[in-house]
């Protein structure tokens, strides 16, 4: 990525390289949980959209405001200001949805990939490279939220966004709607994810990176 | 190793004819009165769901797995036991998704045979019961004309089977829910509703015992489950006469094809006889539980597959004393 420049690298690394769920397997939580449908997946993904990006943007403008020692709690603070948002938002316009993820809209404050987000990234870098990340990384989530979503929901219910694609005579695979179906899938993304990697990288390429230097480039 | 007089290898040096190929060939051989039988009483519809969960396992391990891995019978021997443990009426898509399944997920995932932690055609039945409840409890009826379908056999892949198969309930099913217990002779030879292979017991048990003398699987895995069932529910009779009698319960659902099939899967079992008394101790009392407490008929498939988690543990806590040393390790002389 040396052709890319900082900020274009700043917002297409959240999407795929660094996919938050797929590469860094973070924010496993609601990925299991409410993917049942894809218009769940679709509003959990939104819901920490807003909230990732809400609170990257605090965290960073704040960051010389906040004491080193207290920082984590000072960014579960702020975190937890956005879930609140999201969470009356959510029940105000799509009340179902919202009853649908039940506690998990909450949960959002716990999700790992916000937290390490702003502990890794937006505590450290100016407002609008914090901005960048936050909307690559939100954008990552929510593809592979969408990416989970669709497979349970087609193959558990037989719809897409409540759209009947099978036709009537369909029969569901209730364990894809159930959490077994979530591991499942989630498994079956992480097998192709490693396999498409150790395609695309090589041999060459994962002896260079090798750390602490144990094993060199192979004398060519 | 040109010359066979100065070949150099470590011991062993004296080799029994059993090889891995060997072993699951026989298996799948002592199979085949079982399948007949399965034919015999549920006609071509147990033929077609035993091939197509055979097709499923087969195909999934000639694509995925190592090559030249066919040729050990493992995954034929999968599928076929999945097959078995089946209800006749089953689309044979299900079959097939059931077969890939359980070798993909079951087997393969973990490096193969020999590397995985559950009895694969026990996964892929868990799988069917997770995906279609409905299905996989639609039991027809034995008995009938060989070419009369006992269901919706070739329902397209994805699609709903049609319910116009004359259905029945398992002895299970009538012990738990009506309360009305089945000869036991009819148990034994295998005249009732099941699964396609689990419901002709003496034939279970010939394999079994052929299988046994042949010491390609151990005897005190299936002995222990029989006993401690019989054990367990003769003690629960005799508090209260309600509860199923020992009879009944060995000789229903799939006990039989579990504890000589299923259970004493090699991989999936433990490797010291002490741990095969007590893994087999730990499936009978789970079948007993699961049967008589939990809200299923049968308990089988779960209590082999939760002891399939134990045995890890139960090898390690039944590791022979090292000659010369004490039990904690120490060096005693």
């Amino acid at each position: 990525m040396k052709s890319a420049t900082t900020a274009q690298y700043d917002l297409i690394r959240g999407i795929w390289r660094e996919n938050p769920v797929l590469i860094h397997l973070l924010g496993l939580c609601p990925a299991l949980a409410v993917t049942n449908t894809v218009a769940n997946s679709l509003a959990m993904g939104l819901a920490t959209f807003f909230v990732l990006m809400g609170s990257s943007l605090l965290v960073s403008t704040f960051k010389r405001f906040i004491p080193h020692e207290v920082r984590i709690s000072a960014y579960i603070l702020i975190i937890a200001t956005f879930v609140t948002i999201a969470d009356l938002v959510l029940a105000a316009v799509v009340p179902e949805i919202h009853k649908a993820l039940g506690a998990f809209i909450a949960l959002i404050v716990v999700n790992c990939m916000i937290l390490g987000r702003q502990e890794a990234f937006a505590s450290k870098r100016p407002v609008s490279r914090a901005a960048l990340d936050a909307t690559g990384t939100g954008i990552g989530f929510l593809i592979a939220m969408l990416m989970m979503g669709s497979v349970r929901e087609l193959l558990g219910n037989g719809t897409l966004l409540g759209y009947s694609v099978f036709g009537a005579g369909f029969e569901p695979w209730i364990i894809m709607i159930l959490p077994p179906g979530g591991f499942l899938t989630l498994g079956v993304f992480l097998l192709a994810m490693g396999w498409w990697r150790g395609r695309t990288e090589g041999a060459q390429a994962r002896v260079r990176r090798w750390p602490h230097g144990v094993a060199t480039r192979r004398a060519a | 190793m040109s010359d066979p007089r100065f070949e150099l290898t470590a011991s062993p040096h004296l080799k029994g004819g059993a090889t891995t190929r060997r072993i699951m060939w026989s298996v799948t051989g002592s199979l085949v009165p079982i399948v007949a039988a399965a034919a015999y009483f549920f006609g071509l519809s147990a033929l077609l769901v035993i091939a197509a969960a055979t097709a499923g396992a087969v195909l999934t391990e000639r694509v995925f797995g190592t090559p030249g891995s066919l040729g050990d019978g493992s995954a034929a021997i999968t599928g076929v036991l999945l097959g078995l443990c089946l209800p006749a009426g089953m689309p044979m898509w299900m079959a097939f998704l059931g077969g890939a399944f359980g070798i993909g997920f079951g087997k393969l995932i973990f490096g193969g045979l020999g590397q995985n932690v559950f009895n694969p055609a026990l996964l892929g039945r868990a799988f069917l019961q997770a995906a279609f409840p409905t299905a996989i409890t639609t039991w027809p009826a034995a008995g009938g004309s060989f070419t009369q379908l006992r269901g919706d056999n070739f329902a397209l892949p994805l699609m709903r089977a049609s319910s116009d198969a004359v259905t029945e309930a398992t002895p299970l099913g009538l012990m738990k829910f009506e309360a009305t217990s089945t000869p036991v002779g009819d148990l034994f030879m295998g005249s009732t509703a099941g699964s396609v292979g689990e419901t002709a017991a003496l034939l279970i048990l010939l394999g079994g015992a052929y299988l046994a003398i042949k010491r390609y699987l151990d005897w005190r895995i299936p002995v222990a489950i029989f006993v401690t069932v019989a054990a367990l529910s003769g003690i629960l009779t005799a508090i209260d006469s309600t509860y199923p009698g020992p009879l009944f319960m060995l000789f229903s659902g799939g006990l039989m094809l579990g504890a000589v099939y299923m259970a004493t899967d090699p991989v999936t079992s433990p490797v010291t006889r002490r741990g095969a008394w007590i893994f087999g101790v730990g499936v009978g009392a789970l079948v007993v539980v699961i049967r008589v407490w939990g809200g299923l008929p049968e308990g089988v498939m779960y209590a082999i597959l939760l002891m399939n988690a134990m045995v890890p543990f139960i090898n390690q806590a039944t590791q022979p004393r090292v000659f010369g040393r004490s039990g904690d390790g120490m060096v005693t002389a």
